[in-house]
């Protein structure tokens, strides 16, 4: 919203203040004012009233002619014009040599054979309209070389504000409303508005009206007659123009103007079509012509105002096309009302239509405001066109009214809240400042809340701690740390064990730390033959890819190592993100954080790959947990899993996730030759976990021996079971030396290493351990190489 | 000299002259000096020769044993300076202007940030928080002030889920949760609740260059007995000049937000220019930062604390912006992409 500090003026003296560092303080008080601040008029001078005195056509040219001008100088001046609506004792806006004129400077010019020594201007070449239909045809009665500067408020200081910094304040959304906090800022009074008496026509006969809706909480109007101009005033005229909006007819510009001035809209109905004003909701659908002739679906939860049966307008959003002001028009209905916000906001959202007078509706006006705004409305008709007369009385209704609300608090909940002392007299005179009632007993204050400022936004005691810190400005506190008792704060284990494993697996692994999104996406999926799994449902995404939550990461993460096969021959991939897996016997959503690792390589066989990734996990939890991992074989379920190879993980008897490779579908289409697995496991749940100790054994100080057997067996596993149900407390190593195949079959070879601490071991001792394991081996098949 | 001995001495210089190794060199020593050696071969015919005669050749004998092992152990010496030198020459010289080989793993942008903050908060005492994705209406509109008809609960804003849940449009949804769980510690053992919470945010709408629908924040909050305005400018100058790591001055001006009253927008001093003015500020001097104030009553009470008695303050980082801040980020979906040329630049920063 523009505002303009000649319209602020004429509320609030501001005479002898920097009007730059107040609106920087308005700013900083009350709502944000855009960077850019427009001197409107700076960069014009030298034009002045000038008079017609004779107009000769051009001889060679139809649209030229020549002029002589008065311009209060001794001599008349010749110019060359081409604007149509010249004639002879016209007064125009005439720019002298010299003149400036944005970034023109008016010197004399050939036109045409014809030397012009000045211009005379259009409306749009001072920059008051945007009407350039002809040279500005002046009826103020002025002397010739006036400055148009001393005729019209010409000079004027612009600034916008933030509309999304008003959401929360209906009474700023109007010059009235921003005056009231510039006159608080700068410590002046607030000029009442002047108004007409409206008591004057009580006798007047009334409207015929009535609410039959509660969504309308006042309903106030006057019909007038006998308008006769049709142009506003040109310092109207500019204001609005300043303001962002079109100069149209006077009763149009009158409504904008007021609503402008006091954020009040307004509405101006021809009379005769209002006869009979209802203000209601339809039980059935039907279309409605707005005035700007565009045919709109009505539902039955918009409020209408009919006149009786039929629909005129829709209420607080814009009027209809038959009930439109026209040419022939001599009565009109002002109309001047607040409608429930919510349903005037909802009512917008349906018809996708939003107008200055829905988007103040929305804010929650205040309905003290019809009345007074009607009172102003009919004082600037008055003064515009000296012969309208009001033809009836003051016709208002009211469904709703809002509560007077009152505060109560003492100087110590002041004190506490902000931090600081503020003193009493900044609190009382603040808060009148603003409107507030205040009465004050001792360290007690009690304050009413004024109407326009008790719709929605100042409820609360801690309101008017708002009111009274902005004013006081933020830049003048004094800020100091909290007194707070000291108490240690343990860190969690989730965010412990998160921080830990993304350091592990970036330093130690180099993997790559990603992010991908919360659900799958469709489209990817498909191209890499991955189901959509069934899970929760988005409602209304406005991306119809994505419709479901995803269930695990590791399909969205195959779908970004599908974007990264040419980043190198081999990487890794990982993110710590959340899934859901449908939902409780609540409802709610069973969401799990987890990790999600991908490899990838080129160069690497699978089973390499695998073992790679098998071992990260399991030097990762027993990094964090001092505990080592189990695998057990598990069932693929989802289609990006391989049939084969599919592991749970599992520690401490708590199964946390699933290692594999990808199903060779959904691998060939990531890349026809690369080696890709994954695991996913439940973060949370490792964290969880309880950790060990380390465990340190102290090497034994005696001499060791190493043996190695190497036993025909297809896996390791029962060779790793023998060797524990040995059960010796002398075996202190085990490790696996190599793998062989050959005709005879795998073949594996451990190396077992024997100490005792405190003495050197006999060879007898240790071949009884290792017959044990041998002779355990070999009844259940599995026998030494020979 | 006896003739023979000179002629053993002549024959040892030749030989030991032709010496290519270290074998031949003991070799050549064994054919002299062994048991069976050439010296012991030419003392075998002093039987017959006078005590005069054997003196002498005796003592030549020994003389020339002497030179012998003199000789060798000098040849020894140098052949070993010589192999060592051998093994130092064979040393190329490395070419040290190769580039150097940078591969390593890489965090994820937000971490970093998200981590430099963490680090400035446990420096305060804060807890550390995580909290879900999908939450409730309660949770992110309704125990937060934000009435019914709250634009903020639009459909186009928000991602309502088929099972009446939404995926969280703010942090503040952990909120509720968060003065619950410390709650009880706050009443009964007078301990401030101090906690910051980062967490991914979702917002229904289309994605490009400065649009993301998802993305992270990062809140805080201190609730106490006397917590007051003064202290949250005081807080969020000193967390903020602590994460950009130098002197930043901040401004408050009014902001509404139903879960704060008096609420802000926070402005900071512009990292580039320093207040000055520049493009990136806009010539303000001043960016935009984050919203904070004072925790609304309505919002306390519903987490089980009462207003009359303890206060508090909230904020709300961008950490997605502060991110894009921080390394000059220009395209906000890099960040979700998963793309590694992109993102395995931000190998750490501490």
């Amino acid at each position: 919203m523009y505002i303009s500090m000649n319209w602020i003026q004429e509320f609030v003296d501001l005479s002898g203040i920097d009007l730059m560092a107040l609106i920087h303080q308005f700013s900083l008080s009350t709502a944000e004012v855009e960077n850019e601040i427009f001197q409107k008029g700076a960069d014009l001078s030298g034009v002045v009233v000038a008079e017609i005195k004779s107009v000769e056509e051009h001889p060679e040219s139809k649209k030229l002619h020549l002029l002589k001008v008065d311009c209060g100088e001794a001599d008349l001046v010749d110019v060359v014009c081409g604007a149509p609506n010249v004639r002879v004792g016209m007064k125009t806006a005439f720019a002298k040599l010299g003149a400036q004129l944005g970034e023109i400077t008016i010197a004399p010019r050939k036109l045409a054979g014809y030397t012009s020594h000045g211009m005379c201007c259009s409306e749009k070449e001072l920059g008051l309209s945007d009407n350039n239909d002809g040279i500005l045809d002046i009826t103020e009665d002025v002397a010739v070389g006036t400055d148009v500067k001393d005729l019209w408020q010409i000079d004027d200081i612009i600034f916008e504000v933030d509309n999304k910094s008003l959401t929360n304040r209906p009474d700023l959304w109007g010059h009235y409303g921003i005056a009231r906090e510039f006159a608080a800022l700068a410590k002046r009074p607030l000029k009442p508005m002047e108004m007409v008496d409206l008591a004057q026509y009580k006798d007047l006969p009334a409207i015929d009206m009535k609410i039959e809706d509660p969504l309308c909480q006042r309903y106030s109007c006057l019909t007038v007659e006998n308008i006769t101009r049709n142009v506003a005033p040109m310092n109207m005229r500019i204001r609005l123009y300043y303001c962002g909006m079109r100069a149209i007819n006077l009763l149009a510009d009158l409504t904008n103007y007021l609503m402008l001035e006091m954020g009040q809209p307004m509405h101006a109905f021809d009379s005769r079509k209002v006869e009979k004003i209802r203000i209601k909701r339809f039980n059935a659908p039907f279309t409605f012509q707005t005035l700007d002739k565009v045919e709109r679906a009505i539902d039955e939860n918009t409020l209408m105002i009919c006149n009786g049966d039929k629909p005129v307008a829709i209420a607080g959003i814009m009027g209809g096309f038959d009930s439109e002001i026209v040419e022939d028009t001599t009565s009109l209905t002002l109309e001047s009302a607040t409608f429930n916000a919510a349903s005037i906001r909802k009512s917008t959202v349906r018809l996708t239509h939003r107008t200055d007078a829905s988007a103040r509706y929305e804010k929650s006006l205040d309905p003290e405001m019809t009345v007074p705004a009607i009172a102003r409305f009919v004082k600037l008709l008055q003064d515009a066109d000296a012969g309208m007369r009001v033809t009836s009385c003051l016709t208002d209704e009211r469904a709703f009214t809002y509560p007077q609300v009152t505060l109560d608090f003492d100087k110590k909940f002041v004190d506490r809240y902000t931090g600081i002392e503020i003193s009493d007299e900044h609190i009382v005179s603040t808060l009148t400042a603003l409107g507030f009632v205040v009465r004050q007993d001792g360290d007690k204050v009690s304050v009413d809340v004024p109407s326009w400022r008790a719709t929605k936004d100042v409820t609360i005691k801690a309101d008017i701690i708002e009111e009274i810190t902005r004013i006081y400005g933020y830049d003048n506190f004094d800020i100091h740390t909290a007194e707070a008792p000291l108490y240690p704060v343990r860190e969690h284990v989730e965010k412990t064990t998160e921080n830990k494993v993304k350091d592990i697996l970036v330093k130690r692994y180099g993997l790559h730390e990603v992010h991908s999104y919360i659900w799958q996406y469709s489209d990817e999926y498909k191209k890499l033959g991955i189901e959509v799994e069934d899970n929760i449902r988005l409602l209304g995404a406005a991306n119809p890819n994505i419709e479901v939550i995803r269930r695990s990461i590791v399909p969205t993460q195959l779908v970004q190592v599908k974007g990264n096969t040419a980043y190198a021959p081999s990487f890794g991939i990982f993110e710590v993100g959340r899934v859901a897996d449908g939902v409780d016997e609540n409802g709610l959503a069973k969401e799990y954080k987890k990790l999600c690792i991908t490899l990838f390589s080129k160069v690497e066989d699978v089973q390499t790959l695998y073992f790679k990734l098998r071992d990260m996990l399991a030097v990762t939890v027993d990094d964090l947990k001092h505990k080592p991992l189990t695998w057990v074989k598990a069932e693929a379920s989802h289609s990006w899993e391989h049939p084969k190879n599919l592991n749970a993980i599992v520690c401490d008897g708590v199964t946390l996730g699933t290692i594999g490779v990808a199903h060779p579908v959904v691998g060939k289409k990531i890349d026809k030759k690369a080696a890709i697995v994954f695991a996913e496991i439940d973060i949370d749940a490792l964290a969880q976990v309880g950790a060990e100790r380390i465990k340190y054994v102290e090497p034994s100080r005696f001499p060791g021996m190493e043996q190695d057997l190497t036993f025909m067996a297809e896996t390791y596993a029962p060779i790793a079971k023998a060797i524990e149900a040995a059960n010796s407390a002398l075996i202190q190593k085990v490790s696996v030396v190599g793998t062989y195949t050959d005709e005879g079959g795998k073949s594996i070879t451990v190396r077992l290493f024997f100490s005792h601490n405190e003495r050197t071991l006999t060879r007898d001792e240790v071949q009884a351990v290792v017959d044990r394991i041998v002779t355990d081996l070999e009844s259940k098949g599995i026998l030494i190489k020979k | 000299m006896n003739e023979k001995i000179a002629a053993l001495k002549a024959s040892f210089e030749q030989e030991l002259a032709q010496v290519a190794d270290m074998a031949g060199l003991e070799a050549l020593r064994v054919s002299y000096l062994g048991k069976k050696g050439k010296m012991t071969e030419a003392l075998k015919g002093m039987g017959n020769m006078s005590v005069e005669e054997r003196k002498t050749i005796g003592a030549q004998t020994n003389e020339l044993k002497n030179e012998i092992t003199v000789a060798l152990a000098q040849k020894l010496e140098a052949m070993k300076a010589a192999e060592l030198q051998k093994e130092i020459d064979e040393l190329p010289e490395f070419d040290v202007s190769m580039p150097a080989n940078m591969d390593r793993g890489s965090y994820h942008p937000i971490t970093l940030v998200q981590r430099q903050c963490e680090q400035v908060f446990r420096t305060m005492g804060f807890h550390l928080e995580d909290y879900a994705e999908i939450v409730t209406d309660y949770e992110c509109f309704e125990s937060l002030n934000i009435p019914k008809f709250h634009p903020a609960r639009d459909m186009q804003d928000t991602y309502y889920l088929d099972n009446g849940q939404l995926l969280k449009t703010q942090t503040s949804a952990a909120q509720n949760a968060i003065y619950r769980k410390y709650r009880d510690d706050l009443v009964n053992n007078g301990v401030p609740i101090k906690a910051v919470f980062p967490g991914r945010c979702f917002r229904n709408e289309a994605t490009d260059a400065c649009h993301e629908n998802t993305f992270f924040q990062m809140e805080g909050m201190m609730v106490d007995k006397n917590i007051s305005i003064s202290n949250l400018i005081y807080f969020m100058k000193t967390m903020l000049s602590e994460v950009f790591r130098k002197d930043i001055k901040v401004r408050l001006r009014p902001g509404f937000f139903p879960f704060v009253e008096p609420g802000f927008e926070l402005d900071i001093s512009c990292l580039i220019c320093g207040g000055e003015g520049c493009p990136s500020c806009k010539h303000s001097g001043w960016l935009e930062l984050c919203p904070c104030g004072m925790i609304h009553p309505e919002v306390l009470k519903a987490g089980g604390i009462d207003p009359e008695e303890y206060t508090g303050f909230a904020f709300g980082l961008g950490l997605t912006r502060l991110a894009m801040m921080q390394y000059g980020v220009k395209d906000i979906r890099d960040l979700n992409s998963g793309n590694l040329t992109r993102l395995s630049q931000f190998t750490d920063d501490e």
